[in-house]
């Protein structure tokens, strides 16, 4: 009987990310792994996304020391390798943030992504969830060594509801891959090559497809953004809510960006990793703009690190001491009080006679 | 005289039809390789030490047994003839020459891996020579070397000529196989590789032009015979196509055992430097490797001899070698402007790479702006440290070796002629006036080999 048990079990590896071993399935990848740490030992992802079959390999920003490659063969590969498509092996021993080669090339790739970037961030929808202004926050410089003309290109709309912002893709591949497994007849791609390759489709064709507009939630940057909240507000003036609906065609679990009773976006829900859970409908994401439409189902979690969380309470808690009992049971008055223990305050001036706010005057006993 | 076993009868007048080739010796590896057990025909090749010639120098016997062999999964043999490296024309003239060579060494090669249908993916610009293969595939079908149960083994095989669109990273083996499925030429994220998941993910060979008919040699000699031609690991001959400042520019079929003073001066092959002019620098195997100025290109570091193989022309590494590559050789005089050359380069890969992955995309255009503004008289000294650290960030960390190609060219550049940059920044208006470098690195003799 124990036996069988034994037989049935997996055999797990063992992998080492900057010093911390844990156990993990094989055929799992160093990133996957790393995520399972959690914290700083994950490495960033640009490009990959768990639930887009093909992605990643490209942008760099996740490349990883392997310091040993596994007990069998504990060599340590040559080069850095890509932890999103690299896969754990037993033994491995990874070095992410413990490496300084990592440290200096993935600041390398942090700069060729802001190379050609506008930095438009103060009119881009994509402002404070932006994945490449987080990057560039931790490992970017404030300046840039670039000195030549940013690549540019026209904005173009796909369809009714997305708009494309090219100049601020940065080709990770994931609005592709999620065109490709989202529809059957894929019709946006990547065009011409290297650093003038664009995403686009032929002859400004729109994209039609009841779940096209997930590619606005995929895109890390602000180069896909949703045409019916574009410019409407900055995101972290709106709240999250977590609502849902019966719909026919998708789960119905969205995310609502709210300020007051208005619903100014709907996106799909994520994780935090930043990538969607369920698939959203474009019925779902771009028509029902009206509370009535949702069931709330509570305020959504925010990531205490975003600035989205600024303009977000999600419990609230009533402080038990209330104000009277700070101030040792006297009446909050004015806010002057504060000055009790200063000179300003002579004890000779009654502050609570004093109507409205008080000023200096009101202290001038000379007078 | 070097030993000839490729190119030895492409002089023969009409050796492109297959009745002049058969009747001087063509088709006898076919008929002795089908004889022979597959595996048999891959010990030969693994006993010749046969390096691919397409750039990377990896032994060709064991890259064929790697080919995995699921049960029921077709494989497939492809043919690289893309050859778009700066430099690189060896793989033209055989096909134009002597393309019944290719064709038998494709055929071998098929038997050995089993390859029912195999690809000769060709250089769009080729377009002329794809109708040479095009004839030579249908005379060789109509003889019976091609097509169903060739010569009653069981064994079918069909080739097919595709030719590419004009981007040199399909040239890169797994960037080819997306071409070749009609996709947009990126190159794949390895593992797996082609030998496992290649052509619809079928296990797959690709090899280069020369490799593929360097097997035929290989059969009629027998593996031994071939090693014995060359020294060491630099087994058989190689094919160089040499240009630039040289008195006869061409493609000549090298045995490795010359060294590379012999190669450039000697009348048998490049016949000195003309004009009277000296020596200067070189790129020993096309545009991706290391350039080396004449006092490391003719002796190594250590003072040896610099010879014509892959372990000499890499000895000292990258710090004092360079690389046998692809076999195009470029040579400099002392008026060429290693910095200019350097700009064109730069330009070059920024224009041919895919995309894909950031360092290459950006860091390649990047390093053409400022290499165009030192060659154009308005670079600063700080950006040649600037490009010394933009390249070693692409170096490595990219995700097909295109990124490195392109780093390579800058770093060696810098490396050996750090002044020429220096005399740019600081004379800017003679460097843009003369458009040329400083002449103190060129070799002082003229000519030295008879
Ligand atoms: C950017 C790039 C371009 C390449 N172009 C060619 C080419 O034109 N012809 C070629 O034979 N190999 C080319 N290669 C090398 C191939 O990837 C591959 O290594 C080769 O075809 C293997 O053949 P071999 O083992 O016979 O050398 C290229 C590699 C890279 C990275
Ligand atoms: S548009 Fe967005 S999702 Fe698509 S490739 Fe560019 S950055 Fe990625
Ligand atoms: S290194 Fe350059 S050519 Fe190769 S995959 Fe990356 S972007 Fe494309
Ligand atoms: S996330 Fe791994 S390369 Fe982009």
């Amino acid at each position: 009987m124990a036996e069988e048990v034994k037989k049935e079990a997996p055999k797990l590896f063992k992998v080492t990310i900057d010093n911390i071993t844990i156990e993990v399935p094989p055929g799992t990848s160093i990133l996957n792994a790393a995520r399972q740490i959690g914290g700083e030992v994950a490495p960033p992802a640009m490009c990959y996304y768990s639930k887009l079959q093909g992605s990643g390999g490209k942008c760099r920003t996740c490349l990883v020391e392997v310091a040993a490659g596994s007990t069998a063969d504990p060599r340590p590969m040559p080069k850095l390798v890509a932890s999103c498509r690299t896969n754990v092996m037993d033994g491995m021993i990874v070095k992410n943030i413990t490496s300084e080669k990592v440290i200096d090339a993935r600041n390398g790739v942090v700069e060729f992504l802001l190379l050609n970037h506008p930095l438009d961030c103060p009119i881009c929808d994509q402002a404070g969830e932006c994945h490449l202004q987080d990057l560039s926050y931790e490992h970017g410089k404030e300046s840039t060594r670039y000195e030549f003309s940013r690549r540019t290109f026209e904005k173009h709309d796909l369809g009714p509801y997305i708009q494309l912002h090219m100049t601020r893709c940065i080709l990770c591949y994931r609005c592709v891959f999620t065109a490709d497994q989202i529809s059957k007849k894929r019709v946006h791609g990547v065009l011409d090559r290297g650093d003038h390759a664009e995403i686009a489709t032929y002859i400004e064709k729109s994209l039609d497809n009841d779940f096209i507009g997930n590619v606005i939630d995929v895109c890390p940057v602000g180069a896909l953004t949703d045409k019916t909240f574009r410019f409407k507000n900055r995101v972290w003036f709106t709240k999250p809510v977590d609502a849902h609906r019966d719909c026919p065609k998708c789960s119905g679990k969205v995310q609502l960006w709210m300020r007051g009773k208005e619903v100014f976006r709907v996106t799909a829900r994520k994780d935090e990793w930043g990538e969607v859970k369920d698939w959203i409908c474009n019925d779902c994401r771009f028509e029902k703009k009206d509370t009535a439409d949702w069931t709330i189902e509570g305020p959504s979690h925010v990531s205490r690190h975003s600035v989205i969380s600024q303009g977000h309470y999600e419990k609230l808690e009533k402080p038990n001491e209330t104000l009277v009992k700070v101030l040792d049971g006297r009446a909050p008055k004015l806010l002057m009080d504060i000055h009790s223990v200063s000179e300003v305050n002579k004890p000779t001036v009654k502050l609570s006679a004093i109507e409205g706010p008080a000023h200096s005057d009101d202290f001038n006993t000379a007078k | 005289m070097g030993r000839k076993v490729l190119l030895d009868k492409a002089h023969i007048e009409g050796i492109r039809y297959y009745d002049v080739y058969r009747k001087n010796g063509g088709y006898a590896a076919v008929e002795k390789a089908l004889k022979m057990d597959p595996a048999a025909v891959v010990e030969e090749v693994k006993k010749s030490g046969l390096r691919g010639r397409g750039g990377a120098g990896f032994p060709t016997g064991m890259k064929w047994s790697f080919i995995a062999k699921p049960e029921g999964v077709p494989r497939h043999l492809v043919c690289n003839a893309d050859e778009s490296e700066p430099g690189t024309f060896k793989d033209r003239y055989l096909m134009e020459f002597i393309p019944h060579l290719l064709i038998e060494g494709l055929i071998v090669s098929s038997w050995a891996l089993g390859s029912n249908n195999t690809y000769i993916y060709i250089r769009g610009e080729y377009a002329w020579i794809v109708d040479i293969l095009e004839q030579a595939i249908t005379e060789a079908k109509n003889n019976g070397w091609l097509g169903k149960n060739i010569m009653n083994t069981g064994f079918d095989c069909e080739i097919h000529v595709q030719r590419g669109a004009g981007a040199y990273i399909c040239g890169e083996e797994t960037a080819l196989i997306e071409s070749l499925e009609g996709k947009r030429g990126n190159p794949r994220i390895k593992p797996p590789f082609p030998a496992v998941k290649g052509v619809w993910d079928r296990p797959t060979v690709v090899n280069n032009v020369e490799t593929l008919a360097a097997v035929v040699p290989i059969i009629n000699l027998g593996g031994e015979e071939y090693a014995k031609i060359g020294v060491g690991k630099s087994t058989g001959t190689k094919l160089i196509s040499a240009c630039g400042n040289i008195k006869k520019p061409g493609v000549y079929e090298i045995d490795m055992t010359i060294s590379v003073e012999e190669f450039i001066y000697s009348d048998e092959y490049c016949g000195g430097i003309p004009n009277g002019k000296k020596l200067k620098a070189c790129i020993p195997g096309g545009s991706s490797v290391p350039i080396l100025p004449a006092n490391l290109l003719l002796k190594t570091a250590k003072g040896e001899q610099r010879m014509m193989t892959y372990e000499s022309l890499s000895d000292g590494g990258f710090a004092t070698g360079s690389m046998m590559g692809s076999g195009g050789f470029i040579v400099f005089d002392e008026d060429q402007c290693v910095v200019r050359h350097t700009y064109t380069l730069a330009r070059f890969y920024r224009h041919e790479s895919c995309g894909q992955c950031s360092p290459c995309r950006e860091g390649t255009g990047w390093m053409e702006k400022i290499l165009k503004n030192i060659e154009y008289g308005s670079g600063k000294m700080s950006d040649i440290d600037l490009l010394w650290d933009i390249q070693r960030r692409i170096e490595g960390n990219t995700i097909c070796p295109l990124g490195d190609a392109a780093a390579w060219p800058v770093a060696a550049a810098i490396r050996h002629f750090r002044d020429e940059f220096e005399w740019h920044v600081n004379n800017p208006e003679e460097s843009q006036r003369r458009n040329y470098g400083l002449a103190h690195y060129a070799d002082e003799r003229q000519v030295v080999v008879g």
